[in-house]
């Protein structure tokens, strides 16, 4: 989806971040993505690789911390991880739940060079 | 790897929401719409759902005594839809994304500056057809609404959760197809209340007017908010 807005965020973000801390160059850049906001990784990364080398965060690595989508059962409260084809919570069968994880989607931290 | 000794590598942390650059636009266009008192529905579904042929029922079964309606298309390419919502008279705009497979807040913003907001009561969008990319940019509508088509199959909330999770509503459309297909109309059911309880699901054909009286409830039900 969308991964072309998603890279010229990253960009953005970044870039303020590391100009803000005076940073001589972006080494890494680690993100938060839950299992619900799909997107490749794989072509984040090669948008990155086209767009950043005249940024401050030109060459820097992308690292993608997956999180997966957690349910809490709306009858009894347990939290658990839905399968792919099953969403009954394991404690009481009842199906399916509030999503209590899965939609993160953030930037978490950079490594600069000063 | 070698380090150079005049140069030191720190940690900064960030915790920076992505795309909250689409949501800032959502939140300009929301109180522009709230001030000419106009509620948005953003509907969204597959390619080929039935959404430009729900639009059309609801324009006809709501009436010339009914809400004033506009619409903005948004599609990939092409100018089709908006040229079939054109001849019923309602004010219509087409936004092709060019490739893009969302519509997003600044696209919505320039849709609405075609339109006479001052003179219309509800807004229909009809999002570019994708069940997922749409559902992770707010446009400032008022009530999302997610269609599925009865051939699309009832376990497609298996696999696009996102979609049933965030919408106020769904319809299944081309309901007269039932009775030569397997999709089970409970387990569909069920399935999207396990994830959004909230959310009614209504089943229509806009071609024989099955659940249209239903649709047109929630709609006007909606629009007296």
């Amino acid at each position: 989806m969308h991964e072309l807005a998603v890279t010229e965020d990253i960009l953005r973000i970044v870039s303020e971040y590391a100009e803000r801390g005076k940073a001589k160059s972006v080494t890494d850049i680690y993100l938060v993505i839950g299992e619900l906001s799909s997107f490749v990784d794989d072509s984040v990364q090669f948008y990155f690789n086209m767009m950043s080398p005249d940024t401050i965060a030109a060459g820097a690595t992308l690292h993608f911390q997956r999180i997966k989508t957690r349910f809490r059962c709306r009858n009894c409260g347990q939290e658990f991880e839905p399968e792919e084809r099953n969403w009954i919570c394991p404690a009481c069968h009842a199906l399916g739940g509030d999503v209590i994880a899965g939609k993160e989607f953030f930037v978490e931290s950079i490594e600069v060079t000063s | 790897m070698t380090e150079n000794p005049l140069s030191s590598s720190s940690r900064v942390p960030v915790i920076e929401k992505l795309l909250t650059a689409n949501e800032e636009v959502a939140a300009d266009n929301r109180a522009e719409l709230k001030i000419h008192g106009v509620k948005v529905i953003n509907i969204m579904a597959s390619p080929g759902a039935g959404k430009t042929t729900l639009l059309l029922a609801t324009i006809e079964a709501l009436g010339e005594a009914g809400p004033s309606i506009g619409v903005i298309e948004g599609d990939v390419a092409s100018q089709v839809d908006a040229d079939k919502i054109a001849t019923t008279g309602v004010p219509v705009v087409q936004i092709n994304t060019g490739g893009g497979c969302h519509l997003d807040a600044p696209m919505i913003r320039h849709g609405l500056q075609a339109l006479p907001l001052e003179e219309l009561d509800v807004i229909f969008v009809e999002n570019v057809g994708n069940l997922i990319c749409p559902v992770a940019f707010d446009l400032g509508q008022d009530f999302k609404v997610g269609l599925l088509s009865t051939p699309e199959g009832h376990d497609k909330p298996y696999k696009y959760p996102g979609i049933f999770e965030a919408v106020d509503l769904v319809v299944v459309t081309k309901s007269d197809l039932l009775p030569y297909l397997d999709f089970e109309v409970d387990t569909f059911r069920e399935l999207v209340h396990g994830l959004n309880p909230d959310a009614p699901v209504l089943v229509v054909s806009a071609k024989t007017g099955e659940g249209m009286d239903a649709w047109v409830g929630w709609l006007s039900e909606q629009l007296r908010k």
